[in-house]
C-alpha cells in the first residue's frame, strides 16, 4: 500500500456510509435500535426507519431527551445508534451524554453528521469544531472519526460489537472514496504510506488531503509516513510511536480546533514517549463560517497546501 | 390492614437509617429522604416484582425503578438493603472512601438494584421512556417507575421527555413527583413556581393522579390505581404531597434540612421520634 495505490474516481458523502451501514446492522442484529432528532434524511437513516419503523425512534428536536432514551433502551439489551448533527450530539448534550451514557457505561452509539467546517454553508452555529476535545475527555468514550464513505461505512458496522459507549463523527460534503469498506479495525491506525522524512498523521476528511500531500511533498524529494488515525480515542500509541520513532518529526491535520482534537492526542502520546517536533494543521482557535466546503478548508488553514507547508516547517525544526 | 401496618413499620426503620446514614458522613440530603421515606417502602414492599438476590442490568421480567432526583440517595439505599439487595450493614458505608454507596447514586460501583447514574437533575425520566420501550420491544410487559422531584421539573429535559411519552403511547410508565414544595434555595413558589402542575401534566397528554405521599394507605391505593391503568396508551404521572423532613419534628416545615446532617444531639432527638422496628444496622 502506498499513495501511488490511491487514485479514487468515486465520490461520496460519509454520511451516507453511515446510513447505508445502520441499514445492513438492522437486518443483521434486531438488538439495533436508532433514534433521531428529527434530521432523518440529512443522517441518511431514512433505509432504516422505513424498514424497521419499530425499532426507529423519532424523538423531535429534543436531543437531551433522545440521549436518556438511548441510555434507557440499553437496559433490556438494545444497541442504540442516535442520528443528529455533531454540534447536537455534543455541546447540547454534553451533561447528558456524560452522566447517563459514559458514567453510568451504557452501550449507546452516539452518530454525529455534519461536523466540522465542511458543513459549509449554514455557518459557525453549526459548524462544530470543538466534538473531538470534548468526547475525548469523557472517561469510558471511544472517539472515532472516518474518513471516507467505506471507512464510515465500516466503522459504523464495527462499533455496534464494540461494548461501551461511542462518538461516531462523520459529515457531509461529497469526498473521495479511498478507503478499505471490509477492513477496519477500532484503535488501529492505517498504514497509508511508508516515508523516513517526515510523519503526517491525519483523521477523517483531512485524510485525502494528506494524501494529496504526501504525493505533493514526495515531487520535492520529502518522503512521508501517512498514517490515517480514524480512532482518536483509544488513540494506536504503538503506530504513532513507530512512525515518529523513524521520521523524528510529525505533523497532524485535523478538521477541528487545535485544542482538544487530533493534535493534542498525539502530542500527548510523542510528549510522554519520544518527543519529536510536531506542527498542527487545525482550526486556529475560531469559529468557523457560511462558503463552499472546500473554500472553508483553504480559508482556514486546513488546504493541501498547509500541509505541505506545515511538513517543510517541521523538518526544518527537526534540523 | 396487616400489609399497611408492616410497610409503615418499615418506613419507620427506613427513616432511623437515612438520619444515622447522614449523620455518620455529615453530609447528605435528610430532607428530602425522609419525606420520600413512605413511596420507597411502598414501591418495594408492595408494588414493584424484582429479584433482588439475582441483580442484572437488563432487569427482564422485572419493574424497574430509576430516581431521577439522585440526591435522595440515602432512603433509596435503605430500601434497597432493606429489600435484600445488598447487606444492610453497608449502609454504614455511604458516602465514605472507596464505598458503593456514593453521594449520588451510580452503576461505577456496581451496587445491584441500580441502573443508572443521577445527581444531575432532569435526566430520569427520559431514561425511564428508553426503558419502557426496551421492555415493549422484548414483549415484556412489566412496569417502569420513577420518582422526580419537584424543583427537578424545572429543568427543560424533563418537559422533552414529557412531550414523547404521551406522543408515542408509553403506557407501561408511572412517574411519580415528590411534591413538598420546597428545593435548596427555598419555597418553590419563590424560586420558580411550577404553576397547575396538574393542568401541565394534563396538558402534556399523562394521565395524572394525586396522593398524599405521607399517608401509607392511601398512596398504596394510589399506586394499585395507576398501575390498574397502564396499558391503556398513556403514561401516568403521580403527583404526590409529601412533608420534606417527614418523621422528624425539627425537620419538617422548611427547606434548611435538604441537605444539612444533624449534630449527635439532633440525631439522638430524631432517633427518640422514630421506632427501631427491624434493628438498626
Amino acid at each position: 500500500m502506498s499513495i501511488h495505490d490511491l487514485n479514487p474516481t468515486d465520490k461520496k458523502d460519509t454520511r451516507s456510509g453511515f446510513g447505508d451501514a445502520i441499514l445492513e446492522l438492522g437486518k443483521e442484529d434486531e438488538r439495533v435500535v436508532a433514534l433521531c432528532a428529527d434530521l432523518t434524511g440529512s443522517l441518511k437513516m431514512n433505509g432504516f426507519a422505513n424498514e424497521f419503523p419499530d425499532r426507529f425512534f423519532q424523538t423531535g428536536i429534543a436531543e437531551a431527551n433522545m440521549m436518556g432514551m438511548a441510555a434507557g433502551l440499553t437496559i433490556g439489551g438494545k444497541i442504540p445508534f442516535t442520528g443528529t448533527f455533531a454540534n447536537f450530539s455534543t455541546g447540547r448534550v454534553y451533561d447528558q451524554i456524560r452522566q447517563s451514557i459514559a458514567y453510568s457505561q451504557k452501550n449507546v452509539k452516539i452518530c454525529a453528521s455534519h461536523a466540522g467546517l465542511t458543513l459549509g454553508e449554514d455557518g459557525a452555529t453549526h459548524q462544530i469544531l470543538e466534538d473531538i476535545g470534548l468526547m475525548r475527555m469523557l472517561p469510558n468514550m471511544t472517539v472515532i472519526n472516518p474518513c471516507d464513505y467505506n471507512q464510515t461505512f465500516a466503522a459504523t458496522k464495527a462499533i455496534k460489537d464494540h461494548e461501551g459507549p461511542v462518538y461516531l463523527r462523520f459529515g457531509r460534503p461529497s469526498w473521495p472514496i479511498f478507503a478499505s469498506k471490509t477492513s477496519f479495525e477500532i484503535g488501529k491506525a492505517w498504514k497509508i504510506n511508508d516515508g523516513k522524512d517526515v510523519t503526517i498523521i491525519a483523521t477523517g476528511h483531512m485524510v485525502w488531503y494528506a494524501v494529496l500531500a504526501a504525493k505533493e511533498l514526495e515531487k520535492l524529494g520529502i518522503t512521508v509516513d501517512l498514517l490515517n488515525i480514524h480512532t482518536i480515542k483509544p488513540i494506536d500509541q504503538e503506530a504513532i510511536l513507530d512512525s515518529v520513532s523513524k521520521t523524528g518529526c510529525v505533523v497532524t491535520a485535523e478538521e477541528h480546533n487545535r485544542f482538544g482534537g487530533l493534535g493534542e492526542a498525539v502530542a500527548q502520546v510523542t510528549s510522554t514517549n519520544h518527543p519529536v517536533p510536531q506542527e498542527f494543521v487545525a482550526v486556529n482557535d475560531s469559529f468557523g463560517e457560511s462558503g463552499k466546503p472546500t473554500d472553508l478548508l483553504k480559508k482556514y488553514g486546513l488546504d493541501v497546501s498547509d500541509i505541505v507547508k506545515a511538513a517543510q516547517k517541521v523538518l526544518h525544526r527537526k534540523g | 390492614m396487616a400489609e399497611i401496618d408492616f410497610l409503615t413499620k418499615r418506613s419507620s426503620q427506613v427513616r432511623r437509617d437515612i438520619v444515622r446514614m447522614v449523620h455518620s458522613c455529615y453530609s447528605g440530603h435528610p430532607g428530602g429522604s425522609l419525606g420520600c421515606a413512605d413511596f420507597f417502602v411502598a414501591l418495594y414492599g408492595e408494588m414493584m416484582s424484582f429479584d433482588s438476590k439475582n441483580f442484572e442490568m437488563d432487569g427482564k421480567d422485572e419493574d424497574l425503578f430509576f430516581l431521577s432526583n439522585g440526591h435522595i440517595s440515602p432512603v433509596w439505599y435503605s430500601a434497597l438493603a432493606r429489600s435484600g439487595y445488598f447487606p444492610i450493614e453497608e449502609l454504614a458505608t455511604f458516602r465514605q472512601i472507596d464505598s458503593r454507596l456514593q453521594g449520588h447514586p451510580t452503576t461505577a460501583e456496581h451496587l445491584p438494584g441500580i441502573r443508572m447514574a443521577s445527581g444531575s437533575l432532569g435526566q430520569g425520566l427520559s431514561v425511564a421512556i428508553g426503558a419502557a420501550l426496551a421492555k415493549k420491544l422484548n414483549n415484556d410487559d412489566h412496569l417502569i417507575y420513577t420518582l422526580h422531584g419537584d424543583g427537578e421539573l424545572q429543568e427543560g429535559q424533563i418537559w422533552e421527555a414529557a412531550m414523547y411519552a404521551p406522543h408515542h403511547k408509553v403506557d407501561n410508565l408511572i412517574a411519580s413527583i415528590d411534591y413538598n414544595s420546597r428545593q435548596i434555595d427555598g419555597d418553590v413558589d419563590d424560586v420558580l413556581s411550577l404553576g397547575n402542575l396538574r393542568a401541565k401534566w394534563e396538558a402534556f397528554g399523562w394521565d395524572v393522579l394525586e396522593t398524599n405521599g405521607n399517608n401509607m394507605a392511601e398512596l398504596v391505593g394510589t399506586l394499585k390505581k395507576a398501575k390498574g391503568m397502564t396499558g391503556n396508551g398513556k403514561p401516568i404521572v403521580i403527583i404526590m404531597t409529601t412533608e420534606m423532613g417527614q418523621g422528624v419534628d425539627f425537620m419538617m416545615g422548611s427547606h434548611k434540612w435538604h441537605g444539612v446532617a444533624p449534630n449527635d444531639e439532633q440525631l439522638a432527638q430524631a432517633l427518640s421520634q422514630l421506632a427501631e422496628t427491624e434493628g438498626d444496622y
